[in-house]
């Protein structure tokens, strides 16, 4: 890529763009941990939007695939762990993102936008831990 | 089917901002996240490009009495940090930190067809159900 810094702004800006059409169209906050979580307790009349937004993810994943198939460059430091280590960070970060009502769209994008204390004392913490985290794994272990 | 139309593109151009942004290759998240490494910056512009779009269309957006194709707008509770908040968040970190992946880019890249993500993405919904069931064990 010759000017990374660009791509970074412009894929944030899609996702920005994509908050905000399903908060204009659909009155909802695109956090993809709720979006997706509530599907596995599902609410009668509010599961077809939520299935079709994740259609949609994966539709995009295939467009991506297809255009720029070096965005998926093999997960080399999750393949490198093992599936232990896959199914630990899975889990954690499944149940840390219900639990915490949030992750990185809906607390780090949405609530950061609209001002949420909440949102911004979660996405401090989590980045927090997540750099505790790669610290402890890359430069101490 | 207006609002199934709408979800459907927002999750669709919701993926393409995280394959261009670079977030759906864990070794990018990883390399942002390692401050004390070869530290990544290029993260941080995902956040900044996303925040100031989304802050200065929600304004105009919320002009309207109402969404689209919905009655309402969310509305939600005031802005309280407690303990469930930290805890979930921090847990969260940790999982991101030793895969790579949040929600968003694991669904995305399920797309890959790759097992390590089907793998990652399995247990992270499982991760999300026993977070769901948990507490309503407990009443």
């Amino acid at each position: 890529m010759t000017s990374p810094i660009l791509f970074s702004l412009l894929g944030g800006a899609l996702i920005g763009l994509s908050a905000s059409l399903l908060l204009l169209a659909n009155g909802r906050v695109a956090g993809i941990s709720g979006v997706v979580g509530s599907l596995l307790a599902p609410v009668r009349g509010d599961i077809a939007w939520r299935v079709i937004f994740l259609g949609g993810l994966l539709a995009g994943g295939l467009l991506l695939a297809w255009l720029l198939p070096g965005s998926f460059a093999a997960p080399a430091s999750l393949s490198g762990g093992g599936v232990a280590l896959l199914v630990a960070a899975g889990l954690l970060v499944g149940f840390g993102s219900r639990l915490g009502s949030g992750c990185t769209s809906g607390h780090g994008i949405c609530g950061i936008s609209r001002g949420s204390t909440r949102s911004i004392v979660a996405t401090l913490t989590f980045v927090a831990t997540g750099v505790l985290t790669v610290f402890l794994v890359r430069h101490i272990f | 089917m207006r609002s199934l139309i709408s979800a459907f593109l927002s999750g669709l151009i919701f993926a393409l901002g995280l394959g261009i942004s670079g977030m759906t290759d864990p070794a990018n998240v990883l390399g942002f996240l390692d401050v004390a490494g070869d530290w990544d910056f290029r993260l941080l512009f995902v956040m900044v490009g996303a925040i100031a779009v989304h802050a200065a269309l929600r304004p105009l957006i919320h002009r309207r009495e109402r969404p689209l194709f919905a009655a309402k707008f969310p509305s939600f509770a005031a802005s309280q940090v407690d303990s469930k908040l930290l805890a979930g968040a921090a847990l969260f970190g940790v999982g991101w930190g030793l895969g790579g992946y949040c929600p968003g880019p694991a669904l995305t890249a399920l797309s890959s067809g790759a097992p390590q993500v089907l793998v990652f993405a399995s247990a992270m919904l499982a991760g999300m159900y026993l977070a769901q069931v948990l507490p309503a064990r407990k009443q």
